[in-house]
């Protein structure tokens, strides 16, 4: 057998409260695995509260030759922004 | 198992119960203590970098583990020893491992066979010793449950993907089970010292969890298309510091540095 | 692509470096800057892994249960680091396993200070304190190198290499603290790791062919010569806390640059380990090959097990 050991990337929430962030990848046979080394790999120093695991090919990625037409047109959306809107001094807080 | 019960506190006092306590202590933490170092003899030589970092933290939390029972024990002695000590001076006899942690990494079949039938019976134990009428082990057991736990399903998972994985792996693990198997039973033998304890209230009885113990490890077995093995008879002698001849060897090894430099700090 | 369209692309490329801007994976970039990125990320997970080994001799020796956990708990780092960076250079579409392959057949290179013997325990003090030393000095400005991952994987492995330092150092103090024996065991260690330390930091700059261009993707920061110069001013007063002596008569402190002169490094040796001729080349291959030999059936039987598992699964949901 010579095919290849899966890529997992590996996703961890180090406290409750705050979003997974991706933390980085390892390679594993099963999912079970790609959690177990996860926890060995990346939380060896009370990193994480959670994991997740997602095989590396399961993931579409934007290409940078469409990053124009993506996201420049809402660089522009300035009423998006609440800095937008002039309001008097005298009303503190909105 | 019996209800938890605060320990006598005169019960120290009396010095053959402290010498009974101690030789208890000793046959649980030794086998942390071999176990972990032939663990540790497989850092940078693992079939990938995944399970080469798991496996060393299975030795880094017996390590964890061994130096607080150890650190207890000198506590109990009183006579000034510390851990390192009785990690390394002690002369091949006086040691109480039993004989299946001592057995080598002949293949990673082997490895994952003797982790395998140590942490079932590991995690059985220390959920036990939460009863324990002594504080401090229920402490350690406490702590140590949780990492037990998890070994036991690192090396399950891997019993049943080596058994079930290609036929290769299936002879290798098969055999593997079979040549480790006549060590099983000696985890559950019960001599003076763990009578006493016991009887005290301090340490569990592990003979009535045997069969329990048979029956979760034989599940696994099957689950993993493994044959159980008959043995007519069980190897023993380790706990009574009857060792196996690779014991030597491992304390050679582990003892080089303080014989050969004696009263040295490090 | 015509030929103007790529030199188009180059500039913007070249520009966005210059310009501190990341490149990440998918990002166009020349295949040159690939190259070099694989040949030099790889060659640093070849050295984190292949560095596991001389220490790795002295877990099952060392002298305390404290200075056990410590080593192994370094050595395992070593893994990881591996790990993290053989990640890194996946992004750029080589697999893990050629990249092993390139080790196991000696098509790369990994750091050459690791084909020394470790001898005593107070080798296991002298690769902290001095190899770890120098790498460090190499590493901490990789941590803002153009490529993405490089860079990311530097800055984790940068905050877990912090404790090897000063694990190593302690074991020289503790060494230097104990009795003549011991003192003695630690100046030995010096003796032996000072030299290949110094070339570890790479070839003078007179004679080192990727400066420049490395330079520019901030591959490298500092010149060799410069990474030395500043290893030998932080290492030397180092040595003497510990009371030690730098085995070399022509090191003196030069207060009109503001760093110590030293004597002449031997190159030739160096050379010749970098060819394949060190002492413990040969063994830390084959200690490599080995394990991935070994473990082929492992890695098959986890293989063959997700298979069948799978499938057990798909039958379940008809």
């Amino acid at each position: 057998m010579s095919k290849e050991i899966p890529l997992w990337e590996v996703f961890i929430r180090s406290k409750n409260g705050l979003e997974h962030r991706h933390c980085g990848s390892l390679h594993a046979e099963d999912a079970e695995m790609a959690l177990n080394n996860a926890r060995d790999v990346y939380t060896r120093r009370n990193e994480g509260v959670s994991i997740w695991v997602v095989e590396s090919k399961h993931i579409t990625a934007s290409n940078p030759q469409d990053s124009g037409e993506l996201f420049e047109p809402a660089a522009d959306k300035v009423y998006r922004h609440p800095t937008f809107y002039e309001l008097p001094d005298e009303l503190k807080h909105m | 198992m019996k209800p938890i019960r605060e320990l006598n506190p005169q019960f120290l006092e009396s010095k053959e119960n402290k010498q009974h306590l101690i030789d208890y202590l000793l046959g649980v933490a030794d086998n942390y203590l071999i176990l972990a170092q032939r663990l540790g003899e497989l850092c940078g030589h693992g079939p990938n970098l995944e399970p080469d970092i798991a496996i060393t933290n299975i030795s880094l939390d017996l390590l964890g583990q061994v130096r607080s029972f150890y650190q207890y024990i000198s506590q109990i002695k009183g006579d000034g020893s510390t851990e390192d000590d009785i990690a390394f001076l002690r002369k091949e006899r006086e040691y109480r491992s039993v004989l299946l942690v001592q057995q080598p990494n002949t293949d990673f079949a082997y490895v994952i066979a003797r982790q395998f039938f140590f942490d079932v019976f590991n995690k059985m134990f220390l959920n036990a010793l939460q009863q324990s009428a002594d504080e401090t082990l229920r402490a350690l057991a406490f702590k140590g449950i949780k990492e037990a736990s998890y070994h036991e399903r690192f090396s399950g998972d891997w019993l049943k993907r080596l058994g079930d994985g290609t036929e290769e792996s299936h002879d290798k693990a098969q055999k593997a089970v079979n040549d480790l198997w006549v060590f099983t039973d000696e985890l559950f033998q019960v001599n003076e010292s763990d009578s006493a304890m016991i009887d005290a209230g301090v340490a569990p009885d592990m003979l009535q969890l045997r069969e329990y113990y048979y029956e979760k490890v034989e599940n696994l077995l099957t689950e993993a298309t493994l044959e159980v093995p008959e043995v007519p008879y069980f190897q023993k002698g380790g706990k009574n510091g009857l060792h196996s001849e690779y014991m030597g060897y491992i304390l050679a090894e582990m003892q080089y540095m303080q014989r050969t430099y004696p009263n040295s700090k490090w | 692509m015509s030929e103007a369209e790529i030199k188009s692309l180059e500039a913007q490329f070249e520009a966005k470096i210059a310009n501190d801007e990341k490149i990440e994976p998918k990002d166009w970039m020349p295949e040159k800057y690939r190259k070099t990125h694989i040949r030099q990320i790889s060659q640093h997970a070849h050295s984190e892994i292949v560095g596991m080994l001389p220490e790795g001799n002295w877990i099952t020796r060392a002298p305390s249960l404290r200075r056990k956990a410590a080593l192994l708990a370094k050595v395992q780092d070593e893994a990881g680091h591996g790990l993290y960076l053989y990640s890194a250079c996946e992004t750029l579409g080589i697999s893990r396993e050629e990249l092993y392959n390139q080790l196991h057949t000696g098509a790369a290179k990994y750091s050459s200070i690791f084909n020394y013997p470790t001898l005593t325990w107070a080798d296991m003090g002298a690769i902290g304190w001095l190899v770890d030393g120098a790498a460090i000095i190499n590493q901490v400005p990789l941590c803002s190198t153009s490529y993405g991952p490089y860079a990311r994987a530097m800055v984790r492995v940068c905050k877990e290499e912090s404790f090897h330092q000063r694990q190593g150092y302690e074991i020289m103090l503790s060494l230097c603290n104990g009795t003549e024996e011991q003192k003695q065991m630690a100046q030995d260690a010096l003796n032996r790791w000072w030299w290949p330390s110094l070339m570890m930091l790479g070839p003078e700059d007179k004679d080192s062919v990727h400066t420049e261009q490395s330079m520019k993707w901030k591959l490298k920061r500092k010149t060799n010569d410069e990474l030395r110069q500043q290893f030998i001013d932080q290492t030397v007063p180092q040595a003497d806390i510990l009371g030690l002596t730098i085995p070399d008569p022509e090191l003196k402190w030069n207060e009109e640059k503001g760093g110590y002169d030293f004597g002449p490094i031997d190159w030739d040796e160096f050379w010749q380990v970098v060819k394949g001729h060190g002492p413990m080349n040969k063994k830390r291959l084959d200690d490599r090959r080995n394990a991935w030999e070994k473990g082929k059936w492992v890695r098959d039987a986890a293989m063959a097990y997700a298979q069948k598992q799978n499938e057990r699964k798909n039958k379940q949901a008809i």
